[in-house]
């Protein structure tokens, strides 16, 4: 686990970096929605960019919020195992749809 | 709460540990309601302009704000630590990352201000 | 300036866990050190206080206690480095168990030291000649900046993890761990990593480097604690843990 975190902290950070950049890039540019759209809509790369970023925000999230439950509070193991599962669904079940939803977004 | 701030505490390494994990905290459970807001603006593309609109709303701004620094400080902290554990000690490294981190910190937060 | 006064107030923890801290007033010497402090309340104004000491010389580290909240070893430091406007709080170690008054009870301590299999483990089987070390090799270097420690416990009372983690074998067990893994005549690294490695072991260290702030000796246990992440990475992809 230890490993994960820090190979999906490895990921993450390239990954962040290169989401701020593109959507600072889109506000400045001041892009419209259209724009937006027409550069990720059928985009493979697009995709298989954020789902990366997905899988890898939901290793690194869960795996801290674990940490921080069994080190804060009382709660037991099983519980904080539990509570971090759930952390994981959101973010993947929420991730990839948005991500899947981008691509195929329809003009 | 931990009991954190005792004497024994006060120093940067302890502050960094802090930022880092009170910052993954506040991203954990901002990430989900990116995603909902987004999945919500791209029905179409007029809630997506709509969106884009409202994103220009001092609120809104000031969010994206929280949100940028939070999450440059988070990575910056991450990096540190990840230096911390793979790369050879250096008695500087503490100066060094705290040095990059304060810059990553202070270009992430201008960009955000001149996006306006 | 607070030195002025000829006098120094004195917090000091009476009682086990339950107690509470009792003041003394003690008279300032010339290059004062705690320890100094300590002893003057025990021989002149109460015989019932319980701490510990040695060699009173800064080699032994059983005179160590929280001192203003810090955890030091009081021999070594000067009443005039700590004492802040004339008065000083002296608590027992944090993180152990009180017997009584200014004395913990180390055990503890020294369980997780075994427990991490700090101790050479000689090969079944005698060499057949010396061992080589080298002087100059990384192994030899690291044990180097590991080895001085003599087991006062004031990084495990620095240390958060340990507070918030029961079974957190603590930077000195995982400092000596390291110190041993780069033994190149060890024959016991694998079963130590194995002991290291995982939640109660050196994956639970968050780097804060209070131990390293903290130690008499000036040692570093989050490098030492890097190291043994990394080794028990390594050997975790490689296949053998």
């Amino acid at each position: 686990m230890w490993t994960a975190q820090r190979a999906s902290a490895a990921v993450l950070a390239i990954a962040v970096t290169v989401h701020l950049a593109t959507v600072i890039y889109a506000v400045r540019g001041d892009l419209t929605a259209a724009e937006i759209i027409a550069r990720v809509q059928g985009n493979v790369a697009w995709l298989i960019f954020y789902v990366i970023f997905v899988l890898a925000a939901a290793t690194h999230a869960p795996i801290g919020i674990r940490t921080i439950l069994l080190e804060s509070t009382p709660l037991a193991p099983r519980i904080a195992d539990a509570l971090s599962a759930a952390v994981l669904l959101i973010i993947l079940i929420l991730g990839l749809r948005t991500a899947f939803g981008l691509y195929a977004l329809q003009t | 709460m931990k009991g954190f701030s005792r004497a024994s505490n006060r120093h940067p390494s302890y502050w960094a540990f802090i930022v880092h994990r009170l910052s993954g905290i506040l991203l954990t459970l901002f990430l989900p309601t990116h995603f909902w807001a987004l999945a919500l603006a791209i029905e179409s593309e007029a809630t997506l302009d709509e969106m884009l609109r409202w994103s220009d709303h001092p609120l809104v701004r000031a969010s994206e704000f929280i949100l940028v620094v939070l999450l440059a400080a988070h990575l910056t902290g991450g990096l540190r630590l990840l230096a911390v554990e793979f790369l050879p000690w250096n008695d500087r490294q503490k100066t060094i990352l705290a040095a990059a981190g304060g810059i990553a910190l202070g270009v992430g937060v201008l960009f955000l201000l001149n996006a306006a | 300036m607070s030195d002025a006064s000829d006098t120094l107030i004195v917090s000091v923890w009476r009682g086990a866990t339950e107690g509470q801290l009792v003041e003394y007033t003690v008279p300032r010497r010339d290059n004062q050190t705690v320890l100094d402090a300590v002893t003057y309340i025990q021989r002149h104004l109460d015989p019932t206080l319980s701490y510990r000491f040695a060699c009173r010389v800064g080699m032994c580290g059983s005179c160590a206690m929280t001192v203003n909240g810090v955890p030091r070893w009081t021999c070594r430091t000067h009443v005039t480095k700590v004492a802040k406007a004339g008065r000083l709080k002296l608590e027992p170690l944090r993180n152990l168990r009180v017997i009584k008054d200014l004395a913990v009870d180390m055990s503890a301590f020294f369980d997780k030291l075994a427990r991490a299999r700090g101790s050479f483990q000689p090969p079944k089987s005698p060499r057949s000649d010396f061992a080589v070390v080298r002087p100059d090799s990384a192994e030899r270097r690291n044990a180097e900046a590991a080895i001085e420690c003599i087991g006062c416990g004031v990084c495990y009372s620095a240390c958060d993890v340990v507070a918030w983690n029961r079974e957190y074998l603590g930077p000195a067990a995982l400092n000596r761990a390291w110190s041993l893994i780069n033994d190149v005549r060890d024959a016991g690294n694998l079963g130590r990593l194995l002991a290291v490695a995982g939640d109660a072991g050196c994956h639970a260290c968050h780097s804060h480097q209070s131990c390293r702030q903290w130690c008499p000796k000036h040692l570093n246990p989050t490098a030492s604690i890097a190291g043994l992440k990394r080794a028990a990475a390594k050997s975790a992809l490689k296949g053998t843990l």
